[in-house]
């Protein structure tokens, strides 16, 4: 028999402490759809799409119900469109992004992502095209995600695409306007990025991944801040992350348990679960309120990095052993907007995106849903790119840069989006001009730490 | 097939006897009960063979969600293979 507070604390843990399964995402490659004639190649996609995700969101309710853990997203990673568009002799590439939302609305997932561009060393056919279109696509649709990757520690940055990717997210929000400037929401830029991401915006099928294949992504912030809350203030910090390793191979092994049997219902291959500690706009469900637990005043305070830093290896430790296979950004995230507790530190002003860059260094993601003034230059918003990928680029770690401008509005102004993206103030970007420096475009060359045969 | 049935809240006449009969109306045969109070609460836990059950899963779930609301208990059915892979290595 079990025992009775195990089974207590398994449920406290989904009622009270929202754990949650926050994504089942289902990769599936579409480079068997490729065709010179662009209606041709989006019918493929669409029947393609249709034909394997059709049982996603069924089986993921079934198990919902089996487990009784809930699995708030079901979502679609496909190979990065560029790739499809190289084949196509047309500049309506946007007409994919129209393929996909229809597929998407016929299988009922969340998101699906994929409309993307690997330019870390330069463009290829398609690339281009794909990369002006994302403005129009992520206005006309509303499931399709983004994402471009304009770095990496092999090959270094691509700073042509850095200076583009200012202009299309400006563009993107510009084009969005009516609707909070969403748009924007649903771009990623990255560096080394991560070819089995389940998480949005930024998912796309890696060209080395199989046919189909199912990726997790957990979430579990609430129960990470309730373990430490119950252990009160007495324990150092040895003791926090132990606790907190604990704590995060408990919610891990539930990922591998839901992602397993995923896999087995859909006949699709396991591919790996994402460690993640995921907020969400719901009280108590705060990566920001874990850190003020461990003892800071405020997140973004001095100290905040070093709490960070303790809260991810601990997560990626403890997650570790709990899942055969981890992969994805596996990380602690700090999406502001989309975080109770770094709104309220972003209000108050102890939370900077200088801070929180540096916070980047340490965690899974990078500049994560910051609403920054509208009027922000697009060369200031490519500088932003750049830094973060440099980060990224010198650590071999992912990072990624998911701003919003926020058009019409100032510093201090606030902006809300609803739902999981939840909503936040518009904060101070430093605008002193780097337009010479991000002009001059080529490629910052790899660093030495890429040199590892 | 195994599931755990669990039930918390207030102590009152009869939730063992209203638990279980639902079980064997569907043909859950209850292997171990375990109960407890809690801090003023009454919990229960079951572990229930469901091989032979004769309705949907889903269906039983939800039927156990109804009782607990005519109960004003909190009653979860989940698979147990959640509690096994959660705290046993």
């Amino acid at each position: 028999m079990y025992n009775i507070g195990d089974i207590l604390e398994t449920i406290k843990m989904i009622q009270e402490e929202n754990l949650d399964i926050r994504t089942v995402t289902m990769g599936i490659s579409l480079l068997d759809c490729t065709d010179s004639n662009i209606d041709t190649a989006c019918q493929k996609v669409y029947d393609k799409i249709v034909r394997i995700a059709s049982d996603l969101v069924p089986v993921c309710e079934q198990i919902e119900k089996i487990y009784g853990i809930p699995i708030i997203n079901k979502r679609i990673a496909v190979t990065p469109i560029a790739m499809l568009a190289a084949c196509c002799q047309t500049s309506k590439i946007v007409k994919f992004a129209h393929a996909l939302e229809r597929a998407a609305n016929t299988v009922g997932v969340n998101f699906i992502g994929g409309y993307s561009a690997l330019v870390h060393k330069g463009f290829a056919a398609g690339d281009y095209a794909l990369i002006e279109s994302i403005p129009e696509a992520l206005a006309e649709t509303e499931h399709v995600c983004a994402s471009v990757n304009i770095g990496s520690t092999k090959s270094g940055i691509n700073m042509d695409a850095v200076s583009m990717m200012g202009r299309i997210i400006l563009d993107t929000a510009k084009k969005t306007s009516g609707q909070n400037c969403i748009g924007a929401a649903k771009l990623v830029v990255f560096c080394n990025a991560p070819e089995d991401n389940p998480f949005m915006a930024g998912a796309f099928h890696g060209v080395g991944e199989p046919d189909c294949v199912i990726n997790v992504g957990v979430s579990g912030p609430g129960v990470v801040r309730a373990a430490l809350a119950k252990a009160g203030d007495n324990l150092d910090l040895s003791e926090v992350a132990e606790l907190i390793k604990r704590t995060a191979f408990k919610i891990t092994r539930m990922g591998q348990l839901v992602a397993k049997e995923a896999s087995k219902r859909l006949c699709i291959p396991f591919g790996i679960v994402d460690l993640s500690l995921a907020p969400t706009p719901a009280i108590g469900d705060s990566v920001a309120h874990i850190l003020e637990e461990m003892g800071l005043e405020k997140c973004g305070c001095c100290g905040t990095t070093a709490a960070l830093a303790l809260l991810n290896d601990a997560v990626k430790k403890g997650g570790t052993m709990a899942s055969s296979h981890v992969g994805g950004l596996s990380g602690a995230f700090i999406p502001v907007t989309e975080d109770a507790g770094m709104v309220e530190a972003a209000k108050s002003g102890t939370l900077t995106i200088e801070k929180l860059e540096a916070m980047t260094a340490v965690c899974s993601v990078g500049l994560d849903m910051i609403i920054i003034p509208g009027d922000t230059p697009a060369e200031v918003i490519s500088a932003i790119i750049a830094d973060e990928a440099a980060i990224g680029m010198i650590n071999s770690k992912t990072t990624a840069v998911r701003l919003i401008p926020a058009i019409g509005k100032k510093e201090g102004d606030e902006l809300s989006f609803g739902g999981l993206l939840g909503g936040g103030p518009v904060m101070r970007v430093n605008t002193a001009s780097p337009a010479k420096f991000i002009k001059r475009g080529g490629r910052i060359p790899a660093p030495i730490q890429s040199l590892k045969n | 097939m195994r599931a755990v049935i669990t039930v918390v809240g207030k102590d009152t006449v009869g939730i063992l006897a209203r638990v279980s009969s639902l079980c064997a109306k569907f043909n859950v045969n209850i292997s171990d009960v375990s109960q407890t109070i809690l801090q003023d609460m009454f919990c229960m836990i079951m572990l229930c063979d469901i091989s032979k059950i004769n309705i949907d899963f889903n269906d039983f779930v939800d039927n156990m969600q109804e009782l607990g609301k005519t109960l004003n208990m909190s009653i979860h059915v989940m698979h147990e293979d959640i509690f096994n892979s959660m705290h046993r290595i």
